[in-house]
């Protein structure tokens, strides 16, 4: 008896922990960031108003919530920029997507298929960016894309371009360090994905009649399809909120919504329409997250 | 009857291992043909050669006369249905079985018509709309089954197709699966680790090891006239005596031992040493001394009882140290019933006993 009830301890506690967790570094921000988005910006110390008080009462707290608006949610439809911004973020997100996919695909399925005593050195290879900060290698790719920097001397060497190529601050740049610096998180759901199908079924839809390039799509895309909604998504909602690598190898015209963001925090200090632009952020992301999240569990119960 | 599938001298090599070694064999129109042998024996291989999964390192495999080397597997017009059922688990059972049918362009209505028919012969029309990973096993066999029919192969290539069956379906599916083939008279090709298997169900035999075909005949030429010890000792149970040929008659040989004296029912072979093989079934247990004891019978001690319901299972340890194993009927309860350590006399007739010259 006495063991049980410790068991139970025990569980409530490791159930506990993760939702500690999420309530004191998920939950309570988001609300600290949702009661700014509502405030009005102010010459003040935070910046702005007005500030939760608990010491000031019952009437405070009535004062308090009177004063919440959505002055700065309004303010972002009036000013297009910042629909732009997020339509540009999302379209970047969506375009880079794309091309890991297309990328990625091919890197994980050799992954997946190459002998069982290489693979895991293969997947440590794909990780191994990982070691090295994502800062230092966007920086990486500076010296690269440079005026004289590698690329542009390969390709005057090799006579391929006569002149050094502006790579720097272009949409190609955002693009290419995106893609780079993404890659893991599409091959690694792919390579799961792909590592699990049995190759008996490729056999199977051969014995069929099914030449390979049909066995593909009919057979290999469909069962990875987990792995490609997980990659995408893995890669597609941290790119539309993407603030560094568009900051330091794009052009001032790629103005994704978190450099747009971090301009009305850090440039205006206009704290409450930087919060507002981060709840909007989020409900934008939170509907694909949804979706996939009903997908997930679908599947799931349909394995049991 | 004509020969539909024929392998020859075909070997083929993984790295430094031979898994199938210079091997002929035909394999009838129409004809129910079991490969049974250990695992690693090269019996799957052969099959996979056949199906076009590998190529061989040497050799031909003709179907219907034609050759089918460069052949890819999705242009031979033969299906197999796979050890672990290779079912698609993103498709119907009806998808499934419709697979193979879409790739040949067939019309919609006909591709749904032999679905229909498919799901008919193996009885899982209610199942249709399932998918494979709400399906028992015996289900999921049926539709592997049905799926490998529906294009209505020249050959169908069953790899240890019951294996993953529990016991009683397993012999139940051995059944169905004969009357299947008698049925659609198509020729069918097994691959097995399981005698019982492919005693009752095939026509013919190939008994396979390391890579060689050991013996081909049907399954009661196997059994009673094995070619070799190895295939003696792989398929049932039996009695191996070693001895010396001493004499040789035009319809009988005499094979000695110390204490033991064989009459063996045989063409005429050279002197010298030999093996007998003596299926336990072909010995009688007595108390009594047999009559002419002094040919094909020997005395012993019981040592080991095993009953078996339908029939009981003596081990007798002879003088000489040879233990035989005897299976004896339980037609009627004895009147007096052996026990172990009792005295025993075992006998056998000339044409129970079989030489074996390998």
């Amino acid at each position: 008896m006495k063991d049980a009830t410790h068991r139970d301890w025990t569980t409530r506690a490791a159930i506990f922990v993760p939702y500690a967790w999420l309530i004191a570094f998920l939950l309570l921000p988001f609300l600290i960031v949702l009661k700014i988005s509502l405030s009005q910006t102010a010459i003040a110390q935070p910046p702005y108003v007005p500030v939760f008080d608990p010491a000031a009462g019952w009437e405070g707290m009535k004062d308090f919530f009177a004063a919440l608006s959505l002055d700065s949610y309004l303010g972002l439809f009036a000013d297009q920029l910042y629909a732009w911004s997020y339509w540009k973020s999302i379209q970047v997100a969506a375009i880079s997507t794309a091309i890991l996919l297309l990328i990625a695909y091919p890197v994980a399925y050799a992954l997946a298929r190459a002998p069982r005593r290489w693979q895991g050195m293969l997947v440590l290879l794909v990780v191994l960016p990982f070691w090295t900060s994502f800062l230092i290698r966007v920086y990486a790719w500076i010296n690269i894309l440079q005026h004289d920097g590698l690329l542009n001397q390969v390709l005057l060497a090799l006579r391929i371009v006569d002149a050094p190529v502006s790579w720097l601050a272009t949409d190609h740049a955002v693009y290419l360090g995106i893609v780079y610096s993404y890659f893991p998180f599409m091959v690694l759901p792919l390579y799961a994905a792909l590592e699990k199908l049995d190759p008996a079924l490729l056999e199977a839809a051969a014995d069929l009649g099914c030449p390979p390039s049909r066995t593909f799509f009919a057979v290999t895309v469909p069962l990875s399809l987990p792995g490609i909604v997980a990659g995408c998504l893995l890669c597609f909602i941290p790119i539309v909120g993407e603030f560094v690598i568009p900051d330091l190898l794009g052009s001032s015209s790629t103005s994704m919504i978190g450099q747009v963001l971090w301009l009305e925090f850090f440039g205006n200090r206009d704290w409450p329409v930087a919060s507002a632009l981060a709840v909007v952020l989020l409900l934008i992301l939170v509907p694909p997250i949804l979706i996939y999240r009903q997908r997930e569990t679908r599947q799931l119960e349909r394995g049991r | 009857m004509a020969v539909l599938v024929s392998f020859d001298q075909v070997t083929k090599r993984f790295g430094d291992f031979t898994a199938v070694d210079g091997l002929s064999l035909d394999i009838h129109e129409r004809e129910f043909f079991a490969l049974l042998g250990p695992s690693g024996c090269g019996k799957t291989t052969l099959l996979r050669m056949l199906a076009g999964f590998e190529a061989p390192d040497g050799g031909r495999v003709t179907l219907a006369g034609q050759d089918l080397a460069g052949i890819p597997p999705y242009r031979r017009p033969v299906n197999m249905m796979f050890q672990s059922y290779a079912l698609f688990p993103h498709m119907t059972v009806a998808g499934n079985v419709a697979f193979g049918l879409k790739q040949d362009g067939l019309a919609r209505d006909e591709i749904a018509a032999r679905v229909d028919e498919m799901l008919g012969l193996v009885q899982l029309r209610p199942l249709a709309a399932r998918k494979p990973d709400q399906l028992s096993g015996g289900q999921r066999q049926r539709v592997a089954l049905a799926r490998s029919l529906a294009k209505r192969p020249k050959v169908l290539l069953l790899d240890e197709p019951l294996a993953a069956l529990d016991r009683k379906l397993r012999e139940e599916t051995r059944f169905e699966l004969k009357e299947l083939q008698r049925r659609l008279a198509t020729t069918f090709v097994i691959v097995t680790h399981d005698q019982d298997e492919a005693m009752s169900i095939a026509d013919r035999i190939g008994v396979m090891n390391r890579g060689c075909l050991a013996q081909v005949g049907t399954p009661a030429e196997i059994y009673e006239r094995p070619a070799s010890r190895w295939v003696a000792g792989f398929v049932g149970d039996v009695n191996l005596i070693e001895g010396r040929v001493t004499a040789v008659y035009p319809s009988f040989v005499m094979v000695d031992r110390v204490g033991m004296r064989l009459r063996v029912a045989h063409a005429p072979v050279a002197p010298g040493p030999i093996a007998v093989a003596l299926r336990p079934e072909k010995i009688r247990v007595s108390h009594a001394v047999p009559d002419g004891a002094f040919e094909n019978g020997a005395a012993g001690t019981v040592a080991d009882i095993g009953y078996l319901g339908t029939l009981s299972l003596y081990k007798v340890r002879l003088d000489d140290g040879l233990v035989l194993k005897a299976a004896v009927m339980n037609e009627q309860r004895a009147e007096r019933p052996i026990h172990v350590n009792e005295r025993v006399w075992l006998s056998w007739t000339p044409d129970a006993a079989v030489l074996l010259m390998e």
